[in-house]
């Protein structure tokens, strides 16, 4: 059995576990089979996250490397507890739990350095062991936001040669977990300094590509945001460069 | 944009079935790095009330950037995306003097909303970038960032979004007089429409990302005589695409 999933493309984390600890013997058998070889590899991977809005700090970031069994979330179905998580208070951390117990994640990891702003960047180097199937999820709250996040699920990095990079501009989803109200006391961000999650669900359940803030500069005057806290359409760029 | 979290800036790629019918015909002629292809490239204004300032079209090599999203944008660029000017830019080593593969201005002058203008490439390079900037506003502009063009027969598609070069803070006011200085930080350089307000006592009065980001769009008002904005909220609003590039390709 061990053998048969060495030879396919999608090894679920805990098989490519038990490959390893089988040691030499299933990496000789792969020395001289080129076709196959890069199942024995480590990969890593530089993934760098800028913030393109304006006025929209981003929560630390929320990483994880999988097989494509693992679905972190779909537009117009409900999202996690992890993400609802993530995206009305910034925590990603129970959203990286919740990836850790699924069979097909490899690797989950969370940016250190805290949020960071419009116009700065976030870098974080993982070394996996190297499958053409992996994918990448990558998500981060719009602080300034009531669950707004922005990132990018199920994107293929696993035919990324050594030395090759790829880069992605990601929209922005609305969990659907916590209605739009733009309140002081509903935003957890510098904006605001309102509250983060909350377990009740009061807006649609489901989830969408975000409509946008309002703002009391547009007129919504309940709104503590202004027209800084705008965007359109996409707020980062992710580039991912495998470097060995 | 399709809505789609794949979505790219360039979304939208697809080749026309020529490209499928002339592939055996590209792969027997090998085409060489060196061997010139003709770039028919089409510039697409999609929005409802923006104009664009002369566009540059130029072909390049994977290792030259006009420009790059998240980095600071240079002062060429500057002069693009405030005041429409291409000439600091055809003085760089990235772009060069007008030629072959470097057209300015193939619209002869503004590009209004819904039409199109083409400028006929030849080069040997791989990578195109388009800049141009939009009108009204204070540091926007339409970006192309040194997309790679097949070298295959076939027409390409690509959309583009607006970039705010991260310079200048979007007061949305209105210049009356004078010429348009990128040492200004603030004063849009034209209304060509004449649709714009005067009066506007200004929306922002700095930016928070000095980088080159995605605009977050105008504000506008109501209030042709006043308000913060001098600019239409019905009119001179946008989402991104602003712009769709075609290449022919004709190896």
């Amino acid at each position: 059995m061990r053998l048969f999933h060495l030879f396919t493309n999608n090894i679920p984390s805990y098989l490519a576990i038990t490959v390893i600890s089988a040691g030499l013997l299933t990496l000789s058998a792969c020395k001289h089979n080129d076709d196959d070889d890069d199942m024995m590899t480590q990969a890593t991977y530089d993934i760098t996250v800028y913030n393109l809005t304006n006025g929209q700090p981003f929560t630390p970031l929320g990483i994880v490397v999988h097989e494509p069994t693992y679905i972190p979330w779909q537009l117009g179905e409900a999202v996690s507890t992890g993400l609802e998580t993530l995206a009305e208070s910034g925590d990603p951390s129970a959203f990286l739990s919740e990836a850790d117990a699924n069979n097909a994640v490899v690797m989950s990891v969370s940016s250190s350095n805290g949020p960071f702003g419009p116009g700065n960047s976030e870098t974080v180097s993982i070394t996996v062991d190297h499958a053409a199937s992996l994918q990448l999820t990558v998500a981060s709250m719009l602080a300034n936001t009531n669950d707004g996040f922005t990132g990018v699920s199920n994107w293929g990095i696993g035919e990324l040669a050594a030395g090759d990079s790829t880069s992605i501009m990601t929209h922005v989803f609305d969990a659907g977990t916590e209605a739009n109200s733009e309140t002081a006391d509903s935003i957890p961000g510098p904006a605001a300094m309102g509250e983060g999650f909350n377990i009740a669900r009061d807006d649609l359940d489901r989830l969408t590509i975000h409509r946008g803030v309002v703002t009391a500069d547009d007129g919504l005057m309940t709104s503590a945001l202004n027209e800084s806290h705008r965007w359109l359409g996409q707020a980062a760029k992710v580039v991912v460069t495998r470097t060995q | 944009m399709n809505g789609n979290a794949r979505s790219t800036t360039r979304n939208g790629f697809r080749k026309h079935s020529l490209a499928l019918a002339l592939a055996a015909f590209a792969t027997a002629f090998a085409t060489s790095a060196t061997q010139a292809a003709n770039w028919d490239v089409t510039i697409t204004n999609l929005t409802n009330g923006n104009y664009f300032t002369p566009l540059l079209v130029t072909a390049h090599d994977n290792n030259t950037h006009l420009f790059q999203v998240g980095m600071p944008a240079s002062l060429p660029i500057e002069h693009m995306a405030e005041c429409g000017h291409l000439n600091p830019l055809l003085s760089t080593p990235e772009v060069g003097a007008i030629d072959a593969d470097t057209i300015a201005d193939p619209a002869t002058g503004l590009l209004a909303p819904g039409t199109s203008t083409t400028a006929m490439l030849v080069t040997t390079a791989t990578h195109l970038s388009i800049v141009a900037m939009v009108l009204p506003t204070n540091d926007a502009f339409l970006g192309l960032e040194g997309q790679l063009i097949p070298s295959e027969a076939g027409t390409y598609t690509y959309y583009v979004n607006a970039y705010d070069a991260g310079t200048e803070a979007n007061d949305e006011v209105l210049m009356t007089t004078g010429a348009c200085a990128y040492t200004d930080n603030g004063m849009i350089p034209g209304a060509p429409g004449m649709d714009a307000g005067t009066n506007g006592t200004g929306v922002a009065a700095t930016d928070s990302n000095t980088m080159i980001h995605v605009h977050r769009g105008v504000l506008g008002d109501q209030n042709p005589t006043g308000g913060n904005s001098d600019l239409d909220s019905t009119i001179h609003r946008w989402q991104n695409p602003v712009a769709r590039i075609t290449v022919t390709v004709t190896p």
